[in-house]
């Protein structure tokens, strides 16, 4: 709890210490900020309690989520070095504060026990991720993707208020415990307001939007495709797992009681997520836009996760989180400097060919971004192959047998798509020159690849946490 | 421990062999894989004849998932583990003649792949197993992609995709069995063995784990990528996808689908025994088509590993020792085989039977290993060929006398395609491309000369190996009742 504080408090100091003007102080001050939260994040270990006037509970579960979305944080700023660069015109210290301000949200979304909780968290969450995402303001991308993701995440926010509303009007109860009484009770009398299952579905449908989950997708590949590369991996890593740790709670803790009604709706949500995910993906040419599709069809295997609602569950959904976001990071980071060395269309180039013979210019970058592939691609001895294996242990469990098996061929799909880079750097040829890059950026990349590797082999390391 | 030995050494000289450069990673590569195999040997000459697993090694990996690293050698895997470590030197000495660019990880990916071979067939749990499965995949990828002929990115993608597609069905297989083992759940094969499962649920794990095995193998109809990947890949990756890695979807057949589904595979046996008799006909009559002699090599190969798994769907006691001696014998005349096609290619340029002939003028030491390699190949009494067929046919006619009938044709089709390749090459006059032909030189008499010893070694005593896995065949067949 501490943490959402001390990120809040930590933002506006941000906002302040760009009056030095020095960039060198920001970079690690952001930093060292984030591992303050991590620290005071860990001090709630074991701690069961409800804070701020019981909008908001602290357990082991709000630790674990926090934990990954402040992990990945850290290695996101670590790559971020080059944003702004020397241009006159960009702030940076605005927005490593909107940064800090919109991890406060998330932890919010990850800790609310009561619906306008959520709504606040949402809220301060996507407001600065429509700022960060239009940061490149002479790229008419970018401008394009700020307004899309803006229009479209304003709506689906009103969608989610809807659905609140509704269930208020329903259960008397903006609180998940509240909710989750009237639910249980009035299923076993069958006197259910219909109002309740349209509020859920609308809270639903909002959740899924912010999730990128078919068919609420369609913002996702333009935004991600347009935001400067450092901000798609915040979003595509941290707006995810918080979203997810949100919609699992729903689902789950508020909405368990009525598992027979929204469990065939989020089915077909998660079939459509991964169909569309996937093959969509096997078809784009722009590196970039195949990682929005993938993280579409991420969402459809965390989906999974949440359909399969047994015990076993929220520790699949965290593990996997945590290797898909590692992952992400890595293979953003490393399309962030390779990209920005070759051009395309006045732009940067990032279609597959901008890899082509890395093997050879840059081998570092190369092998972390295989390893980072071949998470994504679930092979085993990397941690993405534990995530995928957790969640179909769940499915199994839940018995969802014809789910499990196009998630199955979606993943064979998905291989496809991610080896291509691989083959892209390996076995096509360059021409042309090496790839520097700097040691601090070199560090957090061999992070996040050591990380990958070390929870592939030993996936207790976190799982005994979780 | 020694097991973890075998595992270690290829492993770790990979790593190191990454560190070095120039004309020593050849010879460390080669020195590291014959430690390897007197490692073997001496594990082979210690092994004791019985059901039990030996130089057994077993940690707790992933505790609250209940998985772990659990090796250890018995009946069914002692000869695997013989063949990985024997055809592993003989392919790196192979190579010698040749200049691979970027031979440090040309040699660290075959010993990394070596690594995950012995891997498999010393795994002892589930997933342990299917880690070395995979492992397996990705540096055979590298070594086919990076230093194969013209299509190779194509071909060897498919490959990969297709391999990784069957694989995937196994997981889900081994996750379900997994789940279904009590309290805090075990992935020990042994624990997956006594578990009570239906009718229907050995029926539809069948499929899912036999549809990996299938494609690895490969058995028709999956076998699409095989013959394109064996020619578009450099030899030294070839002579392991032949050689060793195939045998890993034999050995997968009798190590997990037999003792886990006994009732799956009766209900479904005969449609696999079926579609690896389609495999040997098919196999067969494409290859006796073939003008490209790595081609022919291919299908031949095709052709032999269906009749091997139809030996091992008759759940006999033949029929699965006979599977498990010509996977030795097999390795062996294979790598020979696509060895020499390789030596004729280098010194041509032509792998093209109709350009061919004449070769045994000026190389005589080359047409007798040919036709030592042949003969084997063919099944001719006293060569190696002749036990493993003869055991597996005859479980496949004792299963059912028609299928029997038909699978026997391999020995006469088998005749036609290696015969009228060796009389293609060999004999006949002379053309351009065989006139400046060379014989063999000592290297690659050193390659030969010991699967040559093997050929006869294996045909005239057989007994000596066929007694190590007698005992746990039995046992295995035993249990399946």
């Amino acid at each position: 709890m501490l943490s959402i504080i001390s990120l809040s408090i930590f933002g506006i100091l941000n906002l302040f210490l760009g009056f030095l003007k020095s960039r060198q102080v920001l970079l690690p001050a952001t930093l060292l900020f984030l591992l303050v939260a991590l620290v005071l994040n860990s001090l709630d270990w074991n701690d069961q309690a409800l804070y701020f006037s019981d909008m908001l509970r602290v357990n082991n579960l709000f630790v674990n989520f926090s934990a990954i979305v402040l992990v990945t944080s850290l290695f996101v700023v670590g790559l971020s070095r080059t944003f702004g660069g020397d241009d006159e015109h960009t702030h940076p210290a605005e927005y490593y504060a909107i940064l800090l301000f919109s991890i406060a949200g998330a932890l919010m979304m990850i800790g609310f026990e009561n619906l306008i909780m959520l709504f606040v968290g949402v809220e301060v969450l996507s407001v600065a991720m429509y700022v960060l995402t239009g940061t490149d303001k002479r790229n008419l991308r970018s401008n394009e993707a700020a307004l899309k993701y803006f229009l479209m995440g304003s709506f689906a926010t009103g969608i989610l208020l809807f659905g609140v509303a509704m269930i208020y009007g329903a259960t008397g109860s903006f609180k998940l415990g509240g909710i989750a009484t009237y639910v249980e009770v009035a299923i076993r009398y069958g006197s259910v307001s219909p109002l309740l299952y349209v509020g859920l579905l609308l809270l639903f449908i909002g959740m899924l939007f912010k999730v990128s989950a078919a068919p609420f997708h369609f913002w996702t590949p333009d935004v991600y495709e347009g935001a400067p590369t450092i901000f798609t991996a915040f979003m595509s890593t941290v707006v995810k797992t918080a979203g997810f740790a949100a919609l699992y709670k729903l689902a789950s803790v508020a909405f368990g009681g009525a598992y027979g009604f929204w469990a065939q709706t989020m089915a077909i949500v998660t079939v459509l997520t991964l169909l569309v995910g996937n093959i969509t993906a096997a078809y784009q040419t722009s590196f970039k836009r195949m990682m929005g599709y993938s993280s579409i069809s991420h969402a459809g295997y965390l989906l999974l996760g949440v359909v399969a609602n047994v015990s076993a569950s929220p520790s699949a959904i965290l593990f996997y989180s945590l290797a898909y976001s590692l992952a992400t990071v890595s293979a953003f980071g490393v399309l962030m400097v390779v990209s920005e060395k070759k051009l395309y269309e006045g732009g940067a180039d990032e279609r597959y060919e901008a890899f082509n013979g890395l093997a050879k210019s840059n081998p570092l970058l190369a092998f972390v971004m295989t390893i980072s592939m071949l998470s994504l691609a679930g092979i085993p001895l990397t941690a993405g192959f534990w995530g995928k294996f957790f969640i179909f242990s769940a499915a199994v469990q839940a018995n969802l047998t014809s789910l499990l098996v196009i998630a199955v061929l979606m993943s064979c799909v998905g291989i496809y798509y991610y080896f291509r880079v691989i083959i892209s750097m390996y076995l096509k040829p360059s021409d042309e020159n090496p790839v520097i890059v700097s040691n601090g950026f070199k560090l957090t990349l061999l992070l996040t690849t050591a990380l990958t590797l070390l929870l592939g082999v030993f996936p207790d390391l976190v799982k005994n946490i979780f | 421990m020694l097991t973890l030995v075998l595992i270690l050494i290829p492993l770790l000289v990979a790593l190191v062999l990454l560190a070095l450069r120039g004309g020593a990673v050849k010879r460390v590569a080669l020195i590291a894989s014959l430690a390897e195999l007197a490692l073997a040997v001496y594990v082979l000459a210690s092994f004791q004849p019985d059901t039990t697993s030996q130089f057994s090694l077993s940690y707790h990996w992933i505790k609250s998932a209940g998985v772990q690293f659990a090796i250890g050698i018995d009946g069914i895997s002692v000869l695997l583990v013989l063949l990985s470590t024997l055809l592993v030197p003989l392919i790196i000495l192979s190579t010698f003649n040749h200049s691979y660019r970027n031979p440090s990880s040309f040699y660290a990916l075959i010993l990394f792949m070596q690594s995950a071979l012995v891997g498999v067939f010393v795994a002892k749990d589930a997933f342990l197993f299917y880690f070395f499965f995979e492992a397996a995949l990705i540096p055979i990828y590298f070594i086919a992609a990076l230093w194969g002929g013209e299509n190779r990115i194509k071909v060897t993608f498919k490959f990969f995709l297709y391999t990784i597609f069957g694989s995937l069905f196994m997981l889900l297989g081994l996750v379900y069995l997994y789940l279904q083992t009590p309290g805090t759940h075990s992935s020990l094969l042994t624990a997956f063995y006594g578990l009570n499962l239906s009718a229907s649920q050995q029926g539809f794990l069948f499929w899912a784990l036999f549809i990996g095995f299938a494609i690895k193998m490969p058995i028709f109809p999956f076998h699409t990528w095989q013959p394109d990947t064996y020619v578009e890949s450099p030899t030294p990756a070839t002579m392991l996808l032949a050689g060793i890695m195939l045998k890993m979807g034999t050995y997968g057949l009798i190590r997990i689908v037999l003792p886990i589904v006994p009732e799956g595979v009766q209900q479904w046996g005969l449609v696999a025994i079926v579609l690896a008799v389609i495999g040997i006909v098919y196999g067969s009559i494409i290859a006796i088509q073939q003008q490209d002699m790595k081609r022919l090599v291919a299908y031949s190969s095709f052709a032999h590993v269906g009749l091997m798994a139809a030996g091992i769907f008759s759940l006999t006691l033949d029929g699965l020792q006979g599977s498990l001696i010509q996977m030795l014998a097999h390795g062996i005349n294979v790598v020979g085989l696509f060895f020499i096609v390789e030596i004729i290619f280098s010194r041509t340029q032509s792998r093209d039977l109709t350009q061919l002939g004449g070769i045994t003028q000026n190389s005589p030491v080359l047409s007798v290993f040919f036709i030592i390699m042949v003969l084997g190949s063919v099944a001719l009494p006293l060569t190696n060929g002749f036990i493993g067929e003869f055991l597996l046919l005859k479980g496949v006619f004792t299963y059912n006398t028609w299928l029997g009938i038909i699978a026997g044709t391999t020995i006469i089709l088998g005749a036609v395609y290696m015969l009228r390749m060796v009389q293609k090459s060999m004999f006949g006059l002379q053309t351009t491309v065989t006139e400046q032909f060379t014989d063999l030189n000592l290297n690659e008499i050193l390659v030969l000369a010991p699967l040559a010893v093997f050929v006869f070694w294996i045909g005239l005593f057989p007994n000596g190996f066929l007694k190590l896995t007698e005992p746990a065949v039995a046992e295995l067949l035993r249990a399946m009742k």
